[in-house]
């Protein structure tokens, strides 16, 4: 291996009594492309913020270029030449290009001089690395790829040898990920040190050079890439065998359950999002909705479920109209058959601060079984929360522990177990393993499967290609509000991803 | 990154902190007394004496402790509701028209177990629909609760100046207050339930309203925790889009738990004005709309840390007025700096100490921070 360009020696990190990182040991190649993946909770994100300085270990080295480092603040990290591009950009929305690049790097009192100096210095950065972007833009009317171009291009501003990657390619188009990528591996021939973040195994055995896979705080292994398997790496993730893609028979779809037509939703702000949108859910079916997130789906969900007033168009139930422009609400379409999971568990799906048993009867609790008069039946709905937890293998199995202390896919658990066990005719799903752990995955997929082959109408929605591919036995893909095209589950990655990024509009109309 | 701390077992977290915070409030008290020349001790051990040492004063703790123990719960249930009613003190002071309006019609032909229920009745409605007309603004209209109930303070405020320096006052008095109520509009006193213990009382307006407290306390945790309604709040409360998920009514939740709060505001006006002054005065309320607020923080939104929250706030009010009397450089402004500090120790910096305690239980006995529970949490 090449002279290292970090090296982390017995890193220890508390929060509290939560050990997120226990000694940690990890050496990477000056000039590699290092992967770092593990389930969600696993400690990479602490890792990666202890190097960046957002916070300080407990215990233990870090070593930059060979030489002992102390990082307490962003501002060391960055004197040492780490730069780090976030999940969640952090620019400046009504800034341009250039301004965000020299924000917090300005060289003097009066801004004219530094702009000029930072445009030839973009300029050549630019020319350099691939990372074509207009100065001059303003960032809130770039799309989200470009935007993460200017966050890589912040950091190589700042002299960075050594740029970190939080799960870069979460909101981008496979088009704009594999853009992407040839701009790391650009990176790396020039020398740069690449640490990338990611939960999608794929992206790591595309282009890393090593990986290291962490699990429950801990680092369990390093591997070439070229000398392991996405298998070998998932079983390492979780510490058993997991399988990657879910079994299923043909779909034997029945009547048409919701028949959605001429739906146009808003958002606040009275920008269209869906828009004219029409498609039905047979029993026995799942639909799958393709699309880079922020195209129109969380709407789309919102819209059905009630949540969200639509402006114009149908919704049929059963073959019964629903009234979405109007005094429809979620309990309503509830009481009518209609289970929602949504999108966002922590903030609507769930109320964190309650205990599970109060949460597994959200949006169920006029349900007479649940109530004793205007009295909750505290009996009725912990014997019915544990028989849940029993069922959905839920952990730990404790119905009075408080929602936020279960892990994301047991979270996650609770909603599907609260929406399936009503028996709904129709299951509306948002995004249905996101920050999910991998075994959890495979536990919902195959509940999802279930609910089909019982014969009801489903529709996925998820910004995984992947979990759309497997799963559905249709697939929509949305863009820009629309429904851009139709393919079964045989449809290439290609394909989809080129639909998906709003190319064959025209081709796939005709 | 979500969650950065463990949880303590309950005692720790409803016991231990708010002692700790207490405590640490105390001692910087203390020096504040220190700097006025005064021996901190000499005044922690009269303030308590004061409070607690002779019948007179534990009744007086407990008569301020049942004003608190209504404004504590009012703003509590808001809070469950993620609102913050700061209207308390309006709400409580218009409630004196309604308990005026019972009291001078039928003091005279009712016994006081008559006219009680009666006043209840006024004084919860009137102080409900003094909070319902923020809460329509804020279901309808989202004009923000905080800036509106502060408004209709100084609306409440205005409209008992005028009655009672108008209309409510007798033509020949000079004070600006209603007439005495007659016997029939009189609480009976509770302290012989003190005396029995075999303290001595001299006169002390401990009043009935004490035991009507104590029962709402009961009421609003069957409400908070027990019935569906209080579910949909607490729902509300914490995710407004939870509770929109569940298909609960926005406008419908916010102006039934205002309505609730407000009620309960108003109840509290019962305890100085029949258990005490037996007439309606100006300024009656006297902030304790706004002790309210520190007494629901202090006990955590629950009615058992209100009630207590309210009989140590009784406590500093009542072993204050004797620390005033005793050291003359002390004077009632030093119980407001106390009183401050409390607030800010046990509301304002309430989980200041909470990562060193959490820290300390987890090298002792990491199972009782529920180390397996948490496992996943901190990336």
């Amino acid at each position: 291996m090449a002279q290292a360009a970090i090296e982390l020696i017995g890193i220890n990190k508390s929060f509290g009594a939560v050990r997120a990182n226990r000694d940690i040991n990890l050496e990477i190649g000056r000039g590699t492309i290092h992967g770092i993946v593990g389930e969600n909770g696993a400690g990479k994100s602490t890792l990666m913020s202890i190097l960046y300085g957002f916070y300080q270990a407990d215990s233990g080295e870090i070593r930059v270029g060979g030489q002992p480092a102390s990082i307490k603040t962003p501002n060391d990290a960055i004197a040492l030449g780490i730069g780090m591009v976030h999940q969640h950009f952090m620019l400046v929305d009504n800034f341009t290009v250039l301004e965000n690049v020299i924000l917090g790097a300005e060289s003097d009192a009066l801004l004219k001089k530094s702009i000029a100096k930072a445009r030839s210095e973009l300029e050549r950065l630019e020319r350099e690395y691939g990372l074509e972007v207009d100065p001059d833009a303003v960032i809130e009317e770039l799309p989200v790829g470009l935007q993460q171009r200017v966050e890589i291009l912040k950091a190589l501003y700042r002299g960075a040898e050594i740029l970190i990657l939080d799960e870069p390619t979460g909101v981008l188009t496979p088009a704009e990920a594999d853009h992407l990528f040839r701009i790391l591996g650009q990176l790396k021939d020039q020398g740069k040190t690449v640490v990338l973040i990611t939960h999608k195994l794929r992206e790591i055995m595309a282009i890393t050079d090593t990986v290291s896979v962490m699990r429950q705080g801990t680092m369990v292994a390093t591997r070439e890439t070229r000398k392991t398997t996405v298998e070998e790496l998932a079983e390492l993730m979780v510490g058993r065998r997991v399988l990657l893609r879910v079994e299923k028979g043909e779909a034997e779809a029945g009547a048409v359950k919701l028949a959605v037509k001429n739906l146009t939703v808003r958002d606040t702000r009275g920008v269209t999002m869906v828009d004219d949108i029409s498609f039905d859910i047979r029993a026995g079916e799942i639909v799958g909705i393709a699309g880079v997130a922020g195209n129109g789906q969380s709407e789309l969900l919102e819209a059905i479920s009630g949540i969200r007033r639509a402006v114009s168009g149908s919704v049929m139930l059963d073959g019964k109209p629903i009234d979405l422009t109007g005094a429809a609400d979620p309990g309503e379409l509830r009481d009518r058959g209609l289970a929602h999971v949504p999108e966002d568990r922590h903030h609507v799906g769930l109320v964190l601060a309650f205990e599970e048993n109060e949460n597994s009867i959200l949006g169920y609790h006029d349900d007479p079984r649940y109530l004793k008069g205007p009295f909750l039946n505290i009996d009725a709905i912990r014997n019915d929360a544990r028989d849940k937890i029993a069922k959905y293998d839920i952990r730990p199995a404790d119905c009075r522990l408080k929602t936020a202390n279960f892990s994301g896919g047991n979270q996650q658990k609770i909603v599907l177990a609260r929406e399936m066990e009503q028996d709904p005719g129709v299951l509306i799903v948002g995004q249905p393993t996101r920050g999910v752990d991998v075994g959890a995955i495979e536990f919902i997929h195959k509940r999802l499967i279930a609910m089909r082959d019982q014969g009801k109408a489903v529709l996925v929605v998820s910004v995984e290609l992947d979990e759309i591919r497997s799963l559905s036995d249709r697939i929509l893909v949305m863009f820009a509000g629309r429904i851009v095209g139709e393919r079964g589950p045989e449809a290439t990655e290609g394909e989809l991803g080129l639909l998906m990024a709003g190319i064959e509009h025209q081709e796939a109309a005709e | 990154m979500s969650a950065p701390y463990a949880k303590l077992p309950a005692w720790a977290d409803y016991g231990l902190i708010p002692l700790i915070n207490l405590f640490v409030a105390f001692v910087v008290a203390g020096f504040v007394v220190l700097l006025v020349g005064e021996n901190p001790l000499r005044a922690a051990v009269i303030l308590v004496e004061g409070a607690f040492g002779k019948g007179t004063g534990i009744a007086f703790t407990l008569f301020y402790a049942t004003t608190f123990i209504f404004t504590g719960l009012s703003v509590a249930v808001a809070a469950h509701c993620g609102l913050f009613n700061i209207g308390t003190e309006g709400q409580a002071y218009i409630a004196g028209l309604g308990i005026a309006i019972v009291c001078l019609s039928f003091d005279s032909t009712l016994p006081w177990w008559l006219t009680f229920p009666l006043a209840i009745i006024a004084a919860a409605a009137v102080g409900a629909l003094w909070a319902l007309i923020p809460a329509y603004l804020q279901a309808k209209r989202g004009s923000h609760i905080v800036i509106t109930t502060i408004m209709f303070n100084f609306i409440a405020a205005s409209i008992m100046v005028y009655l009672l320096v108008g209309p409510l006052k007798p033509a020949a008095s000079q004070a600006p207050q209603t007439r005495n109520f007659l016997a029939g509009a009189e609480l009976p006193k509770l302290n012989w339930i003190i005396e029995l213990f075999g303290a001595k009382i001299r006169s002390a307006p401990l009043n009935v309203t004490f035991l009507l407290a104590l029962v709402m306390a009961f009421l609003v945790w069957l409400l908070i925790w027990r019935t569906k309604l209080g579910y949909e709040m607490r729902t509300y409360g914490h995710s407004p889009k939870a509770a929109r998920y569940a298909g609960i009514s926005e406008t419908r939740i916010i102006i039934t738990a205002m309505m609730i709060s407000g009620g309960l505001a108003g109840m509290m006006a019962l305890n100085p004005v029949m258990g005490d002054q037996h007439n309606v005065a100006i300024d009656f309320v006297s902030g304790a709309g706004f002790v309210g607020i520190a007494v629901a923080l202090m006990g955590r939104l629950h009615p058992v840390g209100i009630v207590l929250a309210a009989i140590l706030f009784g406590m500093l009010y009542q072993g204050g007025a004797e620390l005033a009397f005793e050291m003359p450089a002390i004077s009632r402004d030093m119980i407001v700096i106390i009183q401050g500090l409390v607030i800010l120790f046990a509301g304002a910096l309430e989980h200041m100490f909470r990562p060193y305690i959490q820290a300390l239980f987890a090298s002792f006995s990491p199972r009782s921070v529920g180390m397996e529970a948490v496992k996943g949490k901190g990336a």
